[in-house]
C-alpha cells in the first residue's frame, strides 16, 4: 500500500530568482515541453474515467472507449448509486476512517508521552516493536483476528475494523510522536511541574496544545490510510450493510455485474471523497509540516 | 469504545513523595507507564497474539474447523518445493523494481527538473500543477485505480482501441490475460500509481536545501548533471532512504491492486505472496500453509528492513565522521 507521507502542498517558490547565463535558450522549453508531456500520461486514466462514466452501454459498444459520448448519460452513475449503495457505503467508510483517525491519534499521543517524555524504560525497543507492527504484512495477522472476531461476535462489524486499525495505525504515529516529543523542551515541563502540575494536566495542558498540527497531520494520515485500507476489510466485512467504498466497488467487479461505463461511474464516484479529502486537508497539511519544521 | 474508557479512567496521576531524590526520580518515571498501558493492552491483543498464533498455526494442519493437527516444520519444508511460492516471490523481485527502483530513480530527476528547471525558469504555479498530476494516482483508493486500469488493459478496453487510433492495431492485446504480458503491464501501472510518492517528498526535501549551494556551483560553471550529482543527490540523502524503505515494505507487501488487477493470474504469472497467503487462507483454506507464507514474508520485510535501517544508520554516522 502506497504510503502518502508528506504532500507538502506549499506552492514552490525559490528563494531567490536566480539569473541562468548558460541555459537561457531553448532547452528548458524542452525540458517542460518533456515534463508535461509525462503529466500529461500520468492523466490519461482519469480522462478515460470521465469519458465513459457518461455513455450508454449501447453508447460504448457502437463507438468503442475512445469516442465521445453521443448523449450526456447518468444512468451508469445512477445504477451504481443505487445498486451499491453508495451513501451507505460511504458512511461505513467515513465511520471507520474517522473513528480510527481520533482513536489513533489519542493511543498514539498516550504512548509517546511515556516514551518521549516520560522516557520509560527500554523505550527504544518499545518503540522499535511498534514501528515492527506497522511494517508486518497483514496477513501474519489476519487469520487469527477473522477466527477471535467470529468468536466473539465481533466479526462483520465496522467495530472489529476500528479496532484493529485503531492499533496498526497507532504503532506509526507512536513512533513518530515519541521522536517529537523527545525533543520537546524540558524547560516547559519543568516549569509546569514546579506550578504543581500532575502529569495528566502536564499532558493536556502544555504537550498537547503544543503538538496540536503534528496531531492534525496524523489525524489525516490515519483517515486516509484507513479509507483506503483492503484486505482487513475485505475479510472482517463481508456484508452489504457493513463494506466500505473499496470493498463494495472490488466485489461488484468480481461479479462481472457492471458494464463498463458503469465500471467507470462507480470509479469516479468513489474517487470524488478521494480528491475532496485531498483538497481540505492540503492546507492543514502545510501547515503541519512547516510547524514541523521550525521545531 | 474500548479505548475512550481506558482514557478516561486513566487517573490524574498522582506525585507521591519520597524522601530521596533518587527514588523519587524512579518512582516519576514509573507513573509513565500508566500511559502506556492502553495501547500495550491493544498491541498485544491485535498484533503480538495473533502474530504469535499465526505462527503456531504454521506448525499445524488446519481447514479452519475443529482442532488443529500439529505437524512441525512441514508446512515449510513444503514451501521449498512449491513452484508457486517461488513464482510468487519472483515476481516481487519485479514488484520491487516497479515499485521502488524505477519510482525513486525517475521520482528523484522529475523532482529535481521539477524544482531546479521548471521552478525556477518558469512561474512557480507551473512546477506545483506538474506536481500534482504526477500526485494525482496517489490521491486514488489503489482498488479503484486497479479497477480502472483492469478496465483499460482489457481486450476491448481504451489502451487497444489507443493502439487502433495510432495505427498500432497489429500491437492490439489481452494484456492482463496473457502470461507473457501480465506482469509488465502490472508493473507499468504500479509505476503510475507509485511515482508521485518520491516526486512530493523529494520536492519537499530540496526546499529546505539552501538556494546557494545551487548559486555558487552554477557561478563555478557547474552544469545541472554536475549539480545535480554534487548537491541535490547528497543533500536529500535521508528523504531518499525513508521513500525506499517505505517503498520496499509496500513492494513486499502488495495486495490491493494484485486483487483488483489479476488475482494473481493468469497461471500465476503475477501472484505475490500476499495474494498467495490470503488465497490459501481463505479460498482453499488451508490455515497452517496460509500462515507459513505469511511467517515467511514477515521475516523478509523484517529482515529487509532491518538492512535498511542498519545501512541509514551507518551512512549518518559517515557524514557526522566526515
Amino acid at each position: 500500500m502506497a504510503v502518502t507521507l508528506t504532500p507538502s502542498t506549499a506552492p514552490v517558490t525559490p528563494a531567490r530568482p536566480v539569473r541562468d547565463r548558460q541555459h537561457r535558450g531553448v532547452s528548458r522549453w524542452v525540458v517542460l515541453a518533456l515534463v508535461t508531456l509525462g503529466a500529461l500520461v500520468m492523466l490519461v486514466p482519469f480522462a478515460f474515467m470521465l469519458l465513459n462514466a457518461f455513455k450508454s452501454p449501447g453508447d460504448y459498444s457502437s463507438g468503442g472507449p475512445l469516442s465521445w459520448p453521443t448523449e450526456f448519460y447518468t444512468k451508469g452513475l445512477r445504477t451504481y448509486w443505487t445498486e451499491v449503495n453508495f451513501p451507505l457505503k460511504f458512511w461505513n467508510s467515513a465511520l471507520i476512517a474517522g473513528s480510527v483517525a481520533v482513536l489513533g491519534v489519542a493511543v498514539s499521543l498516550l504512548n509517546a508521552y511515556a516514551l518521549g517524555i516520560g522516557r520509560v524504560r527500554g523505550r527504544l525497543w518499545i518503540v522499535g516493536l511498534f514501528l515492527l507492527a506497522n511494517m508486518l504484512p497483514q496477513e501474519a495477522l489476519i487469520y487469527p483476528l477473522y477466527y477471535v472476531a467470529k468468536q466473539v461476535g465481533l466479526y462483520n462489524t465496522q467495530l472489529s475494523v476500528i479496532i484493529i486499525f485503531t492499533v496498526i495505525q497507532s504503532a506509526f504515529g507512536t513512533y513518530l510522536l515519541a521522536s517529537v516529543m523527545s525533543t520537546f523542551p524540558r524547560s516547559l515541563l519543568e516549569a509546569a511541574s514546579l506550578d504543581g502540575a500532575g502529569k495528566w494536566t502536564v499532558l493536556w495542558r502544555v504537550v498537547f496544545p503544543n503538538l496540536r498540527p503534528t496531531l492534525a497531520v496524523l489525524l489525516i494520515f490515519f483517515f486516509i490510510w484507513t479509507w483506503n485500507e483492503f484486505l482487513i476489510p475485505l475479510v472482517m466485512l463481508i456484508d452489504n450493510q457493513t463494506q466500505t467504498i473499496p470493498v463494495a466497488l472490488a466485489s461488484l467487479q468480481g461479479d462481472r455485474l457492471m458494464d463498463a461505463p458503469t465500471t467507470n461511474a462507480g470509479a469516479l464516484i468513489s474517487l470524488v471523497p478521494a480528491i475532496l479529502f485531498f483538497l481540505i486537508f492540503q492546507r492543514t497539511l502545510a501547515r503541519g509540516i512547516t510547524a514541523g519544521a521550525e521545531k | 469504545m474500548a479505548v475512550s474508557d481506558t482514557v478516561a479512567a486513566t487517573p490524574p496521576a498522582a506525585t507521591p513523595t519520597p524522601p530521596a531524590p533518587s527514588r523519587r526520580r524512579r518512582g516519576r518515571t514509573a507513573a509513565y507507564w500508566l500511559y502506556l498501558l492502553p495501547g500495550a493492552v491493544l498491541f498485544l491483543l491485535v498484533i503480538g497474539a495473533p502474530l504469535v498464533g499465526t505462527l503456531y498455526l504454521s506448525l499445524t494442519k488446519w481447514s479452519g474447523i475443529g482442532d488443529p493437527r500439529w505437524v512441525g516444520l512441514d508446512n515449510y519444508q513444503h514451501l521449498l518445493h512449491d513452484d508457486v511460492f517461488w513464482a510468487s516471490f519472483r515476481n516481487t523481485i519485479w514488484m520491487l523494481v516497479a515499485m521502488v527502483v524505477v519510482p525513486t530513480v525517475l521520482g528523484l530527476l522529475l523532482a529535481a527538473v521539477l524544482f531546479d528547471v521548471i521552478g525556477r525558469r518558469f512561474k512557480p504555479r507551473t512546477a506545483a500543477a506538474l506536481r500534482a498530476a504526477f500526485y494525482l494516482p496517489q490521491v486514488l483508493p489503489v482498488v479503484v485505480a486497479g479497477i480502472v486500469w483492469g478496465w483499460i488493459l482489457r481486450p476491448d478496453g481504451a489502451f487497444n482501441s489507443l493502439l487502433d487510433a495510432v495505427g498500432l492495431g497489429a500491437l492490439r492485446h489481452d494484456w492482463l490475460g496473457d502470461p507473457g504480458t501480465a506482469l509488465p503491464a502490472v508493473m507499468g501501472v504500479m509505476i503510475w500509481v507509485q511515482i508521485g510518492y518520491p516526486v512530493v517528498v523529494f520536492m519537499a526535501a530540496l526546499q529546505r536545501v539552501d538556494p546557494e549551494l545551487y548559486e555558487a556551483a552554477e557561478v563555478d560553471g557547474a552544469n545541472w548533471l554536475h549539480r545535480f550529482r554534487a548537491i541535490t543527490l547528497p543533500q536529500i540523502r535521508p528523504e531518499t532512504f525513508v521513500v525506499a524503505l517505505t517503498c520496499t515494505i509496500a513492494a513486499l507487501k502488495v495486495f490491493g491492486p494484485i486483487f483488483a488487477l489479476t488475482r494473481g493470474g493468469p497461471d500465476n504469472a503475477t501472484n505475490v505472496p500476499s495474494y498467495f497467503a490470503y488465497y490459501t487462507f481463505f479460498k482453499k483454506l488451508q490455515v497452517g500453509y496460509g500462515s507459513a507464507i505469511s511467517m515467511v514474508l514477515t521475516l523478509i520485510i523484517v529482515v529487509v528492513a532491518g538492512i535498511f535501517i542498519w545501512m541509514q544508520a551507518r551512512s549518518e554516522r559517515r557524514d557526522r565522521g566526515f
